[in-house]
């Protein structure tokens, strides 16, 4: 716990050091105070960039607005109270983000990088014609007043330079307490999952749009204190603020410095600042210094990727891992959870409705068509409340769409699927699983660059809390039960000795392992799981068949699987798909008897199939 | 103010600029769905065509050395640049990708800012096309109007590759699912290698011929780019047909919106672009294949 606040405390001294020891160093003090606007204004982006993965190329269009609201309301409105514009300034700027993230969110990936750009290029167009009576037009804003605090006892007006610094260096490390904070919180775990794994973050039952949306408005009211502060610090607000490369350089300095690290931002725009300096004072370069900066960021992207913060703290975690690697080797060495006491499966939390006694799920005339191809005909499909059920078909028997139409991945072309008694037909994944359907991938879908315990974190979380909650400054110890319920699905899925592993590292089984991991986590009352045992060796095979065996205590299972033998062991009743359609469906006796199944098989050959 | 004259003649212009965007625009989008990048450097390609282009009808006074040159020689830079350095960020993440090219945009522009410096370049309209064609019910510069056929000229020979030819094929079969074409044992390596040059191309292609009708400067193609991702957005990323349509749809907006006040035009286009994304996310005739 008390760890916890050493960041906090080592930039605190850093700030209250910088004053004294930076002159010496020839460092001008308004370059100095630049570094901490642009570094405040990165903090937002680097969360939305650096911990959930959105490359915005227009967060100049919210530094503007901030910075020319601010502006406006202290010069031309004659707004008198500095602090209060400046706030007012980063409200507009969240507004503003969170109609244009309405907008740019509603794609991903490289779509949304360009729908940014186009709606910066708007704004600047927007600020230099129609709006420019307000904003001054090409000429901007001049004349922007410093704050003054007036506490009775004691009085200051920061103006320029030093004056001004100690103003900014507080909002700075205000912003870095607060970002701490965030990224701290549920919210901030559920953000690297949407970098890491968006599909994946939206089928454990978070809605990633509502959380994409809130770093979008984090951004933006971090961009727009930045601006308000632009304008202050210069006395003048400037019309490039919204031009495309300021959002250029807020992104070249945040992968300069380091992405997802908060503090990257700062250490690339003081790179950026002094050597744009040096460059040009010193060695007489003139105008091509952008020149030699553009290659050393390409050579950046190239070789350093997690940029200068990103490589020391890779090379720092290098020698403590040295240090730390043979009391890893020896934890490693006992296998853990093959003791006697098998802990229990967490019950299920959800219930539709208490009193519910039907069928758990029952899927009528299921149909999927992919244009001609027909994936699922008219499929009919019911499972018992606490029944362990198998599924098996050849290759291509649609098996896969099928339970992506069950969990509502994919809509089916007709049909309908009642869960616990409630049609849930057209849902979308998110919810299906906040009811407490859920399943686990063929092909794994993890967090991979997070740690074991990490993921499973952030599969229970939803549970927890709900699809989405906006508890921003809350700590992950704060979330009632979290902690329990995360170290109970580590021991059911055996992976509790592996806890603080990166999941690169992990060796295949235990990656399927996990896989379920993140299914359970969620403490579904219908799990399916889609062929768990695929690519394990017979060992690994054995072990995960008790596992399942631990699972289906307390709750409903469907297993799809190409181990017959494993799935006849397991499973209580057996559907057999085939083209599309159920073939047959009954006790494992049954199936194993069965004359069709054989055909489908066994291509037409009978006898009795030996398990 | 709004005389038929004046409508007519915006109309042209929209479709000389959409022609224009439709040729880069192409461009980006068969690179975007053929190796999954998206190249923010298109839009230096698109000034680096102009400059070199410029470069050679200076030394040599011939306006179609100047767009053979200006179109080879980028077709070279991103042959090269796809053998050198982007065919390493195929495996890496988007946002990679965006920094590297978005890394390259700028090198090359300042490049360019070094060597010719910030003041702008006027290249000479060739003296065949020069002066104002009487089209009946108004005049118009014959350049421009000759910039349409060009650019339709070239919009057909991307075609005939895309469509006619054994690489059109893999590049369109590619679009729509690029991991089974990777799996038939298709060489795709030169396949990336080839589609980065061949969209190179149609940037310095369309760089020179744009050149004459606006003045050259180092940050030329940082608009232009904006405008062909708006193009791409609405048209539908990795769809040819979607690039031309999208091409002539902006092309059009901006002209007329300009008409009645430029101020405007971004607007517009911005509308334009939400309004498809509403209705349409997946662009007025793009697919679900590329995300």
């Amino acid at each position: 716990m008390k760890r916890r606040f050493v960041v906090e405390a080592v930039l605190a001294a850093c700030l209250i050091a910088a004053p004294f020891l930076l002159p010496h160093l020839g460092a001008a003090p308004n370059t100095v105070n630049r570094i901490l606007v642009w570094g405040l204004f990165g903090i937002g982006f680097d969360i939305l960039f650096g911990y959930t993965g959105l490359l915005s190329f227009g967060q100049s269009a919210l530094y503007g607005t901030g910075g020319f609201v601010a502006a406006y309301l202290l010069t031309r409105a004659g707004f008198p109270h500095v602090i209060t514009a400046l706030v007012i300034g980063m409200v507009a700027a969240a507004v503003v983000g969170y109609l244009v993230g309405l907008v740019a969110l509603r794609r991903t990936g490289i779509y949304f990088a360009m729908i940014t750009i186009a709606i910066a290029e708007v704004f600047f167009f927007v600020e230099f014609n129609p709006l420019s009576e307000w904003t001054g037009g090409e000429n901007g804003l001049p004349g922007v007043p410093q704050p003054r605090i007036d506490l009775g006892f004691w009085n200051h007006h920061f103006t320029s330079g030093w004056s001004l610094y100690p103003f900014l260096a507080f909002c700075f490390f205000l912003g870095i307490v607060i970002a701490l904070r965030i990224v701290r919180s549920p919210v901030g775990a559920v953000f690297t999952a949407i970098r890491e794994n968006p599909l994946r973050a939206a089928a454990v039952g978070h809605n990633i749009h509502a959380y994409k949306l809130t770093a979008f408005v984090i951004a933006a009211a971090y961009a727009g204190i930045a601006g308000g502060l632009l304008g202050m610090m210069q006395g003048f607000m400037p019309p490039d603020a919204f031009m495309f490369e300021t959002s250029g350089q807020l992104i070249m300095q945040t992968a300069i410095g380091g992405r997802g690290t908060l503090i990257g931002p700062l250490v690339g725009a003081a790179v950026w600042l002094f050597l744009q300096d040096f460059l040009q004072a010193t060695l007489h370069l003139g105008a091509t210094w952008k020149l030699v900066l553009g290659l050393v960021f390409v050579l950046l992207v190239c070789f350093l990727r997690q940029g200068i913060v990103g490589g020391i703290r890779d090379l720092y975690g290098l020698v403590v891992r040295k240090h730390a690697a043979p009391a890893e080797q020896e934890q490693a060495a006992t296998p853990a959870g093959t003791g006697a006491t098998q802990p229990t499966p967490s019950s299920a939390h959800h219930h539709a409705d208490a009193a519910y006694q039907g069928p758990i799920l029952q899927a009528t005339g299921l149909t999927k068509h992919y244009g001609g191809v027909h994936a699922n005909t008219d499929i009919n499909f019911t499972v018992q409340q606490g029944e362990l059920r198998g599924i098996i078909g050849p290759n291509g028997a649609g098996k896969s769409t099928f339970f992506k139409m069950l969990t509502c991945e994919v809509p089916p072309t007709s049909g309908k699927i009642v869960f616990e008694g409630r049609d849930i037909t057209g849902m979308g994944v998110t919810d299906v699983c906040q009811l407490g359907l859920t399943k686990s991938y063929q092909v794994n879908q993890l967090f991979n660059r997070l740690t074991v315990r990490e993921n499973v974190t952030i599969a229970t979380l939803a549970a927890l809390r709900g699809k989405f909650r906006l508890d921003l400054l809350a700590g992950l110890a704060g979330v009632p039960g979290l902690a329990a319920q995360v170290e109970q699905t580590l021991a059911l899925v055996n992976l509790a000795a592996r806890r603080d592993t990166p999941v690169s590292q992990l060796a295949y089984g235990e990656k399927r392992r996990l896989e379920v991991g993140l299914a359970l986590a969620s403490s579904p009352t219908l799990l399916l799981l889609d062929e768990p045992l695929a690519g394990m060796s017979p060992q690994e095979r054995g072990e995960t068949v008790s596992l399942l065996k631990s699972i289906a205590r307390g709750r409903t299972m469907i297993v799809i699987d190409h181990d017959m033998d494993a799935l006849f062991e397991l499973a209580e009743r057996v559907t057999v798909l085939q083209e599309g359609s159920v073939l047959a469906e009954g006790t494992p006796e049954e199936i194993k008897g069965n004359a069709k199944v054989q055909e489908a098989y066994l291509g037409g050959v009978h006898g009795v199939i030996d398990p | 103010m709004l005389s038929w004259a004046n409508f007519g003649s915006q109309l042209f212009n929209g479709l000389a600029l959409g022609a224009l965007l439709a040729l880069i625009a192409s461009g980006l989008t068969i690179i975007y769905g053929t190796l999954g990048v998206l190249n923010l450097a298109h839009g230096a390609m698109f000034m680096l065509g102009g400059y070199t282009g410029y470069a050679a009808y200076q030394a040599t006074g011939s306006f179609l050395a100047g767009l053979a040159a200006g179109t080879l020689a980028v077709g070279v830079l991103g042959i090269v640049l796809e053998r050198v350095i982007i065919r390493h960020f195929y495996k890496r993440p988007h946002e990679d990708q965006l920094l590297l090219t978005f890394g390259l945009a700028i090198v090359f522009v300042e490049v360019v800012r070094w060597y010719f410096s910030s003041e702008s370049k006027t290249v000479q309209t060739p003296q065949l096309l020069s002066g104002i064609t009487n089209l009946g019910f108004m005049f118009y510069p014959t350049y421009r109007l000759a910039t349409v056929g060009i650019c339709a000229v070239a919009l057909l020979a991307l075609f005939f590759v895309l469509y006619r030819t054994r690489l059109g094929m893999i590049v369109r079969a590619g679009i729509e699912d690029a991991e089974m074409v990777d799996s038939l044992g298709i060489n795709v390596d030169r396949v990336f290698m080839t589609v980065f040059g061949i969209g190179a191309m149609a940037a310095g292609f369309a760089g020179f011929t744009n050149a004459p009708i606006v003045s050259l400067a180092p940050d030329v193609g940082e608009q232009i780019l904006v405008q062909t991702f708006v193009v791409v957005v609405i048209g539908g990323v990795g769809s040819f047909p979607g690039a031309v349509l999208g091409g002539l749809i902006a092309g059009e907006i901006i002209s007329l919106t300009s008409m009645v006040n430029p101020g405007y035009a971004y607007v517009m286009l911005f509308a334009a672009m939400t309004l498809v994304l509403m209705l349409r996310p997946h662009g007025l005739l793009g697919t679900k294949g590329r995300e």
